[in-house]
């Protein structure tokens, strides 16, 4: 079996466009939650948002390679263009070898509704063009990247709702580790409009808490309201110790378990044990114990009963061992199907800086969380290793195992 | 749409919307220069052409009346036909 590294990584978020500013945001708890009041004019029930500049990408790519790509494409290509470069990866290897990428993503709303908004006025599909069909896919970022950066290994989506990049990064870890692949670019993107988020909105899921919108993502706090919608991507390189030695690459960290399950109840609550049992799975296929685990990335979005239910499953396993843990969805708000990607990244950032991102705007326990050691300041530590939740609707959950590198 | 535009004016208007539209390099642009092999323009550009002619010119492109269609020249031709039938 393989050993799988990290030797990449890159980052649009709404808390940085790279991994610099990203440090800076989590070493100052800087939220990234913004009113939209394009939201409360279209009828949302809450107005919040996370927010990030759409990149600019004509003089970059040409054409043909711009007009398939969705928004969630066009962070997820920053990213990836970032990652590659920390990797030391440039196109000319990528040219010579064979490697993979597997993306997470779980929807495409505005090529969707444009395309149709198109054909119901026009009346004919010959007047939709030729990019909303590679825009509209789930598989869109997975499809137009693989064509840019002329990939020639694995290349699919994953689309495992809220969990879908920390899936995507399990997925290429197994890949990797059973010697299938040698190098998997990873990620998770999500793309930010009201037109993804309209049908979430109705769940009464979000925070309502307007009037603060940098408050309103409250993971683990008693005063939770809900939680706020997000996006970005991001991109982890993940590759085979042999493959990064031999090309003298630098070693971010070392994926040690993947562990998965699915609570077989709602479609929309989670529960307390398929969590748990994701989280006992990531540790024996890590190999270490729950004392070794320094750090904990809940995926704590700032919802009673996600929030609750996880804190539970983390006391069941960690109760003893009382590890920091933070949400950095606090923050960020829920970036879905990229953050089990992004919180890979935002944690390999604190282990490589030795500090513990807060958990914003937690000031009063519940019955829960109060069993929890949540870092409600930047806590400076040494991690030398971390687990990161992710769970989505469906029941999915993800637990993923990140050790410093040492031979 | 316009049946009072001038030949010339239909091609400028054609050139203007490769390049602005379809990023052709206009150091390409010329009559005889081949739609596929000179400038690049594959099935899915053709696709968006028919948009494009569509939303500027008021008229649906044919694939059956393109068959000939291979150089610039060609397509002006095609297009002055189509916006000035006599």
């Amino acid at each position: 079996m393989n050993r799988v590294v990290i030797t990449g990584m890159g980052i649009y978020s709404v808390i940085g466009k790279n991994l610099d500013e990203v440090r800076n945001s989590l070493y100052q708890g800087k939220s990234g939650i913004i009113f939209d009041p394009i939201r409360k004019k279209m009828g949302f029930r809450s107005a919040l948002t996370g927010m990030v500049d759409r990149p600019v990408l004509k003089g970059v790519l040409d054409r043909r390679m711009r007009i398939g790509m969705a928004v969630q494409g066009e962070y997820a290509y920053i990213a990836s263009l970032e990652a590659l470069k920390v990797a030391g990866i440039e196109q000319s290897f990528l040219d010579q070898h064979e490697v993979g990428i597997l993306y997470g993503n779980d929807s495409s709303a505005v090529p969707v509704v444009e395309s149709v908004d198109i054909l119901r006025e026009k009346k004919d599909t010959m007047m939709i063009g030729s990019g909303y069909i590679f825009q509209s896919m789930n598989s869109t970022v997975s499809m137009n990247l693989s064509v840019i950066f002329r990939l020639r290994g694995i290349n699919f989506t994953i689309a495992g709702a809220c969990a879908s990049g920390s899936h995507a990064i399990g997925m290429g870890y197994l890949l990797i580790k059973q010697g299938l692949q040698d190098i998997i670019i990873c990620g998770g993107a999500q793309e930010i409009n009201p037109e993804s988020t309209a049908s979430f909105d109705a769940l009464n899921a979000f925070s309502t808490h307007e009037s603060e919108p940098t408050k309103a993502s409250r993971p683990f706090d008693h005063d939770r309201d809900g939680l706020v919608p997000s996006g970005g991507a991001a991109t982890v390189i993940l590759e085979s110790y042999d493959s990064a030695v031999k090309r003298g690459a630098t070693i971010l960290g070392e994926v040690l378990g993947y562990g998965f399950s699915s609570n077989g109840e709602h479609i929309s609550l989670p529960n307390v044990e398929g969590p748990r049992r994701a989280m006992q799975m990531a540790l024996k296929s890590s190999g270490l114990s729950a004392e070794k685990m320094d750090y904990i990335n809940a995926h704590a979005t700032s919802t009673q009963g996600g929030d609750s239910n996880e804190a539970q499953a983390i006391n069941d396993i960690f109760g003893k061992t009382k590890p920091l843990i933070s949400s950095t969805k606090s923050m960020t708000g829920h970036e879905m199907w990229m953050g089990g990607a992004s919180e890979v990244v935002y944690s390999v950032l604190m282990m490589q800086n030795n500090f513990v991102a807060p958990n914003i705007n937690f000031h009063t326990p519940d019955e829960f969380s109060k069993k929890l050691n949540i870092a409600q300041v930047t806590t400076p530590t040494e991690i030398n290793a971390f687990l990161s939740n992710s769970f989505g609707f469906g029941g999915t959950n993800s637990a993923l195992v990140i050790r410093k590198f040492s031979r | 749409m316009n049946l009072l535009m001038q030949n010339d004016e239909i091609i400028n208007k054609i050139n203007q919307l490769l390049v602005e539209e379809i990023e052709i390099d206009e150091e390409q642009i010329s009559q005889e220069a081949d739609l596929k092999k000179d400038l690049g323009i594959d099935s899915l550009d053709f696709v968006d052409l028919f948009v494009i002619i569509e939303n500027n010119f008021g008229f649906k492109m044919k694939a059956e009346e393109m068959t000939d269609v291979k150089t610039l020249r060609d397509f002006y031709s095609y297009i002055i036909k189509r916006v000035n039938p006599n």
